[in-house]
């Protein structure tokens, strides 16, 4: 069975997001890139399948500008076969995404497709799940525990409340929260053997895909800056001003 | 920042991230070794990254190995614990027979075999290596070694040692420099056969040891190239040694401006950023600076160093240069933080105490200026 992960460049988590002057979005020239974390978590789960002798290949594909390739290098260090770059400037609706993901998943065959659950830049949510409908494929989201029996997998879902186990037939989709594993360093020679390793480039016309924007973003504002706190004494008091001076109930 | 780098920089980040503060200064109090620290650099392969990639190495220059101690020490990690793992099997990489380097350097990149203590200095001799005093006389196959070594660092934590000891009689020596043989001392056979190791305890946390010699046995076959030749031999492996040094004071000076920065932005005393007092900033900017142009200088030594070329005066230049921008910044840092740059937790006084050494080890900044003063500028012979 072949892996295929999606995974994307975004602002290091590490590094605090400031909105561009102009309103028109967070400013991203100068700033420390990485591998979304999510992304990070299911090429490790795969590299594991593979090690399990679960998978037979994993290959990661991104869609973005040249530096894009850094992130796939970072990814084929933690122990990916391939790379496929989809060259792309700007940013992608997920839908455009997705789109292209389902062109590669054609191309490609996978049993399995894996992804973050979100990327961290703009939390969408929501390629992985538009990818499955695309395919016609079963998914299973937000899984904290993935376990592959024949062409079936066993997927346990971390949900409000709890936790969930679901069965899905394969071919599917499945995206990764936060519990699913720890993601291993790169070890230096694996960051040698990552650079023989093949990255391919497939263009986004090449695939279908028109990666025009669907939406429009009107104003992107940094949140107001938070208050001081207060101290009650009773509880009563609490309630008094969560109703008259918090306004929340 | 010397040389660029960034998937390996990247790494050694995410690798020291599981090592904070908190775990240094605890070894630091119980004076231990960072054992944890230094097998997970072993296991991801990090200390092998100059053995050839036919023994198991990753085979690449001291421009990378450069990077990752600089990394290690700007994350604020202490790369002392295990840099010789990285420069010392060096000796035997040039000048081994093929014996000892098919025997040895597959286990050191494999990190089985620890080769991490350099019995240099002596208590009678310090800076003057050839008036050392350990002597080996050959007996059949064997050497018979006697004497004793001083700061021999980390030898508790080594499988083995490079040894440096006088083969032939100073008086009866073709020149100067001969007379001096390098052997490769198995520990793990040799403590209490003629070995004997003491901790020293030192204001930093640096598992430097006297080593004391008696008796010991060394087989002939663990001589390194000819006998005599010796000092030859390390004077190679120092200029990896002091660009590396090198490399680590730089880390070390990133760490110490970049926490004197945060500081200073965010500790408030009249009502405003102590950082936005001039007097305040400018020894930061000025550290700042200092780094930056010693750290160009490393990467110059280490470029050099790769293609194989003359690397003596750079690889100098670069240790002086680069301790004296870590001191200068460690000391800013220090004032940069008042009375808390006193208090453990904050590292500062910790990395300060660290960083001190540089300037006296592996050679002492007086030594490196005889030097330049005498064999680059051509002033007279002092000593
Ligand atoms: C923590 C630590 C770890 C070490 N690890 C090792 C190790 O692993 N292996 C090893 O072999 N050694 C090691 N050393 C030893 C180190 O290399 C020596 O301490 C250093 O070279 C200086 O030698 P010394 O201490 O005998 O000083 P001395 O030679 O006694 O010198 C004392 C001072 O006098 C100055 N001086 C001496 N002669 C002159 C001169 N002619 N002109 C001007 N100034 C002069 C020196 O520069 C120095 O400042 C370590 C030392 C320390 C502190």
């Amino acid at each position: 069975m072949k892996v295929l992960v999606a995974i994307k460049r975004v602002i290091d988590a590490n590094v605090k997001a400031r909105v561009r002057q102009d309103g028109s979005g967070v400013e991203t020239t100068n700033v420390k890139m990485a591998m979304n974390p999510f992304c990070e978590i299911a090429v490790e789960e795969a590299v594991r399948l593979k090690e399990a002798g679960k998978a037979t290949e994993t290959v990661v594909v991104s869609a973005g500008a040249q530096q894009t390739q850094e992130t796939i290098r970072t990814a084929l260090a933690i122990g990916a076969d391939r790379g496929i770059h989809v060259p792309h400037d700007g940013a992608l609706e997920p839908l455009a995404v997705a789109k292209m993901l389902k062109a590669v998943a054609e191309r490609e065959q996978p049993g399995l497709v894996l992804l973050g659950k979100q990327a961290i830049d703009d939390d969408c949510n929501q390629t992985g799940q538009m990818l499955a409908a695309l395919l016609g494929w079963p998914q299973a989201t937000f899984a904290s525990k993935i376990e592959i029996d024949g062409d079936s997998a066993t997927v346990t879902r971390e949900v409000d409340g709890g936790l969930e186990k679901i069965a899905v037939k394969m071919p599917c989709v499945i995206t990764v929260d936060l519990r699913l594993n720890e993601p291993r360093y790169a070890s230096l020679p694996n960051i040698m053997k990552a650079k023989k390793k093949p990255i391919d480039q497939i263009a986004l016309a090449d695939l279908g895909v028109d990666p025009a924007p669907r939406l429009k973003v009107l104003k992107v504002a940094e949140p107001p800056a938070r208050g001081g706190g207060i101290k009650v004494e009773t509880a009563a008091e609490l309630v008094d001003k969560l109703k008259n001076a918090a306004g929340v109930i | 920042m010397s040389g660029n780098f960034s998937d390996i920089r990247e790494q050694i980040r995410a690798l020291c991230a599981g090592f904070p503060g908190a775990y240094w200064r605890e070894h630091d109090r119980a004076r231990t070794y960072p054992r944890e620290f230094v097998d997970a650099l072993t296991t991801g392969g990090w200390l092998a990254c100059l053995i050839p990639e036919a023994y198991g190495g990753s085979g690449l220059g001291l421009r990378e190995a450069a990077a990752i101690m600089e990394e290690i020490q700007a994350s604020g990690c202490n790369g002392a614990a295990a840099h010789a793992q990285m420069y010392t099997m060096g000796t035997i990489l040039r000048h081994g027979s093929d014996a000892q380097k098919t025997s040895y350097l597959p286990e050191i990149a494999a990190g089985r075999l620890r080769l991490q203590a350099f019995g240099v200095t002596e208590p009678e001799s310090g800076t003057d290596t050839l008036s050392l005093r350990t002597r080996a006389v050959r007996d059949g196959d064997h050497y018979i070694v006697n004497g004793s070594k001083v700061w021999t660092s980390r030898a508790e934590h080594s499988d083995l040692m490079l040894l440096l000891a006088r083969t032939t009689a100073r008086e009866d020596a073709p020149s100067r420099t001969e007379g001096l043989s390098v052997f490769i001392v198995d520990l793990r056979e040799a403590r209490g056969k003629g070995i004997e190791i003491r901790p020293i305890p030192t204001m930093i946390n640096h598992a430097t040891c006297e080593v004391f010699i008696d008796n010991l046995r060394v087989p002939a076959a663990n001589l390194i190239g000819e006998e005599g030749k010796g000092f030859r031999y390390i004077l190679d492996g120092m200029n990896a040694e002091r660009i590396l040094i090198g490399a680590e004071c730089i880390g070390d000076a990133r760490w110490f401006v970049a926490r004197a920065g945060d500081y200073a932005k965010t500790r408030k005393v009249f009502n405003r950023p102590i950082g936005q007092n001039q007097g305040v900033q400018f020894p930061i900017a000025r550290a700042y600076a200092q780094m930056r142009a010693a750290a160009l200088m490393v990467e110059r030594a280490a470029a050099l160093f790769d293609a194989g070329e003359r690397c003596g005066e750079e690889a100098n230049l670069a240790k002086l240069l680069a301790s004296e921008a870590s001191w200068e910044a460690a000391d800013t840092c220090m004032q940069t933080f008042g009375g808390y740059g006193f208090a453990e937790e904050f590292d500062v006084e910790r990395k300060f105490r660290e960083a001190r050494l540089y300037r006296t080890a592996p050679i002492s900044t007086n030594m490196i200026l005889s030097y330049v003063a005498e064999h680059v500028l051509g002033l007279p012979r002092s000593y």
